[in-house]
């Protein structure tokens, strides 16, 4: 999974705001608790991957998502001893001791899990729909180095998958017993230290060890730039409110509490709406 | 003010064991374009890493002489601080395209000189016209072709002008119109430019004619410098592998060497020797009858390869390889040669038809280091395999893997696909460009090796002289499919872009791909006047 421009309002948007657009998001993901708002999160932003024209790319990160999510909240089930309600009794169970399953438990998982589940997206989205180039020459009037050598590692993983691919490729032509995971590491790191050391050749002969400081440049702000820093400032304001005025309430143990008060739905509504709207704008994202 | 200089410069890398340069010394004035030859490992990329700095700055070891470019010592300036007046271009487009973006990666070399945001813009402007790239510049660099990003290499190198460029082989990894596309616009840029330029090169034929001088180097020591026609030569006297086909030609019919098609043709004009051309038609795809035999090594039956939401790449490609054949695939970079064997290896499934093969199909793919992942030469292969592609197991078992050269890299991998050679021997041995960087004796090794073995033979290249060397039969691929389908004589004297030099010189007549076959017909047609 890698960056490409696609005509869409977000890769329209300057990187910066792009960037406080996805940090929003994951903002309301860690503040908001509550099963109906947090679900409102992941589909907002599995909504917003879409209409930027990166669904697939989500579709992409999905399973590896569900799968963390849902081995979060297998272990929280199995190890959290709070709750009232057993729904499954296991017994002495090795290293766990004894262990009783509690709704609770099970519930509380499935809302960390699904938290985890929406950061992976987010963090899909941002991979897929904000240009590491721009983000690069925002951070690096504070420390070049350091965001290049960030950005460079970045760039680093699709040169890795397609080497690796070509290893794997090469090991399928061998007639005989393939050789074993250790051999394959070693040579694998190997041609991983060469392409490090070829990159670093080419960052020196573009003048990188003799970097200076660049001056800033000033861009007009375009409406997509306006629309996306609206919405990442609606949807901060709207999880912090909500977490601060308790608009959705949400407690897991010693019983389930969850409520769903009409400011809840209006909060749902208000979030999907905040951050789906500045996608209604479609001049001027080619 | 000369653009590089170097005085008696020498150079080892570290632990070392002999000098990669040895006492060089030598200027390249503004707008030159300075040809470096020599066999690998010669000093040539050695050379054009003292000329940026990164030899010691980057690699280390001992340094001796001076080297100045640009009127900068490269003892006290290093690379970063030298890129301001060279522009480097590696052989490889992938590993030195470190941006997203082609703007981006125009930029990154200005914005590191810490330019304002118009002289950027402008910079990349200029250096996207200069290369005929500008319909790319928002493209991602990823999507590429190789071609394509070298292209974007050449222009990030060049964005800010530069007074020198070095070159290692930059049209080794190109098909000859891509290649030959890059060194007209090293031309240009040479001309209006002033930009002085050092091109490492092995197919010299491609570049002679278009260079100011050339200078050759032997085991790090600078051998010749001379004007193409005088290196011609001396080559011809002292170094016949770094000859070029068409200088042997000349030379076999009695004349001096002249750079280039148009120079040797004009030669063989002057003295009434350039025969009439007597091309033949070109044979069509399909049309040999001899290729459908029921015990064929390896057919293809109108096998389709198409992409998820992307383009086909194999479009209902019929192909059949007798046993024992030897056969080139040839075509432009994304022709479809690479997924074609890829196919045939069962490393990809088609979309649409049928493969069948008699047998195993070994495959060696572009890069041997990958299939090298053991600690010792002998736990690669058997001794025998080791044998058969030309390895001696007493000197090599017990070497690594990864201190062999690159020919000798080459050899192992293809011992390694060949396999145990107590179980049955492949069908088919399939090649992807496997002469990529590899000197002239290297080339004549391997075709050598490729013409002893008992298997059909499947090599993709863009290298018309080796495949005049090796094939039997040359199959030419556009767009997903065979286009031409015949013997090499035919396909390779009939084109111009796949096509040998001497093919090019005689103009296709009598099917003469070799030097050693145009002047046998130079001296039939001499006979036939008198």
């Amino acid at each position: 999974m890698s960056y490409r421009r696609r005509a869409s309002p977000l890769h329209a948007a300057r990187a910066g705001v792009a960037v406080g657009y996805c940090l929003a998001l994951g903002c309301a993901a860690l503040l908001l608790s509550a099963p109906l708002t947090l679900a409102a999160t992941t589909l907002a932003i599995v909504l917003a991957g879409v209409a930027a024209g990166v669904g697939r790319e989500l579709l992409r990160a999905a399973p590896f998502a569900i799968v963390l999510g849902l081995l979060v909240m297998v272990v929280n089930a199995l190890v959290v001893r709070d709750g009232l309600t057993v729904i499954l009794r296991l017994g002495d169970v090795p290293v766990l001791g004894h262990a009783d399953v509690t709704l609770e438990a099970t519930v509380y998982g499935a809302v960390l899990g699904l938290r985890a589940v929406a950061l992976i997206l987010c963090g899909a989205l941002y991979t897929a729909a904000v240009d590491p180039d721009e983000v690069l020459r925002l951070f690096r009037r504070l420390s070049f180095r350091s965001a290049l050598t960030a950005a460079i590692s970045t760039r680093m993983v699709p040169i890795l998958i397609r080497d690796s691919r070509r290893l794997a490729d090469a090991q399928r032509c061998r007639p005989g017993r393939p050789p074993s995971r250790v051999m394959l590491m070693r040579a694998a790191t190997a041609g991983l230290l060469d392409r490090a050391l070829d990159v670093a050749a080419a960052l020196e002969v573009r003048g990188y060890g003799g970097a200076r400081r660049p001056p800033h440049a000033r861009r007009p702000y375009n409406r997509h730039d306006l629309a996306f820093a609206a919405s990442a400032i609606g949807v901060l304001a709207l999880a912090i409110g909500a977490r601060v005025g308790g608009l959705a309430p949400f407690r897991a143990y010693p019983t389930l509490h969850t409520p769903l008060p009409a400011g809840e739905w209006a909060l749902v509504a208000g979030l999907l709406a905040c951050v789906l709207l500045p996608f209604a704008e479609r001049r001027g994202i080619e | 003010m000369n653009a590089l200089e170097l005085d008696a410069v020498s150079y080892a890398y570290p632990g070392g064991r002999a000098p990669a340069l040895a006492e060089v010394t030598l200027q390249v004035a503004p707008g030159e374009l300075v040809i470096v030859a020599g066999d690998s490992g010669s000093g040539k990329s050695t050379l054009l890493r003292v000329a940026n700095g990164l030899a010691p700055h980057f690699h280390g070891g001992t340094f001796s002489g001076r080297a100045i470019v640009a009127g900068l010592d490269t003892r006290e300036r290093g690379p970063g601080e030298l890129a301001a007046a060279v522009g480097t271009l590696f052989q490889d487009p992938e590993t030195q395209v470190v941006m997203g973006t082609v703007r981006a990666e125009l930029a990154f070399p200005l914005e590191n000189r810490g330019q304002p945001p118009g002289a950027v813009a402008r910079g990349v402007e200029e250096s996207a016209l200069a290369l005929g790239i500008g319909h790319l510049l928002d493209r991602s660099t990823a999507e590429l072709s190789g071609g394509e990003l070298q292209r974007v290499a050449l222009a990030a190198a060049l964005a800010g002008d530069p007074a020198l460029l070095v070159l290692d082989e930059p049209t080794s990894q190109l098909d000859p119109v891509a290649g030959d596309e890059l060194i007209g616009v090293l031309r240009r840029l040479n001309e209006d430019r002033d930009t002085a330029i050092l091109l490492a090169e092995h197919r010299l034929e491609r570049c002679l004619a278009a260079a100011d001088r050339v200078v050759a180097l032997d085991q790090g020591r600078l051998v010749c410098d001379a004007p193409p026609a005088a290196f011609l030569e001396w080559a011809l006297a002292s170094a016949p592998e770094l000859a070029t086909p068409g200088a042997r030609l000349l030379a076999g019919a009695g004349l001096r060497p002249a750079p280039g098609v148009k120079a040797a043709r004009a030669a063989l004009r002057e003295q009434g020797l350039l025969p009439r051309e007597n091309k033949i038609d070109p044979p069509i795809a399909g049309e040999t009858h001899t290729r459908r035999r029921k015990d064929a090594a390896l057919r293809f039956d109108r096998v389709w390869h198409e992409l998820r939401d992307g383009p086909a790449i194999l479009r209902a490609a019929s192909l059949t390889i007798a046993p024992g054949e030897r056969v080139a695939l040839m075509g432009r970079n994304g022709a479809g040669k690479s997924t074609l064997l890829r196919h045939a290896a069962g490393l990809m499934q088609p979309t649409r038809g049928r493969i069948s093969t008699g047998g195993r199909v070994a495959l060696l793919l572009q890069n041997p280091t990958d299939y090298l992942v053991h600690e010792t030469v002998g736990e690669e292969a058997a001794p025998e395999a080791l044998r058969i592609a030309g390895l001696d197991p007493a000197s090599f078992a017990g070497r690594h893997p990864r201190d062999l050269s690159g020919g000798e890299k080459q050899r192992l991998a293809l011992a390694v696909v060949l396999g145990d050679p107590a179980a049955p021997p492949p069908a088919v041995i399939c090649l992807d460009e496997p002469t990529r960087g590899m000197d002239r004796r290297l080339k004549g090794e391997l075709a050598a090796l490729l013409r002893g073995v008992e298997a059909a033979v499947l090599v993709a290249t863009h290298d018309p002289e080796f495949v005049a060397e090796f094939a039997d039969r040359v199959v030419l691929l556009a767009d997903g499919a065979p286009i031409a389908d015949g013997p090499a004589a035919e396909i390779l004297a009939t084109g111009t872009y796949f096509a040998t030099e001497t093919a090019r010189i005689l103009g296709g007549a009598g099917g003469a791909l070799t030097p050693v076959q145009g002047v046998a017909l130079l001296t039939r047609e001499a006979e036939v006047l008198v």
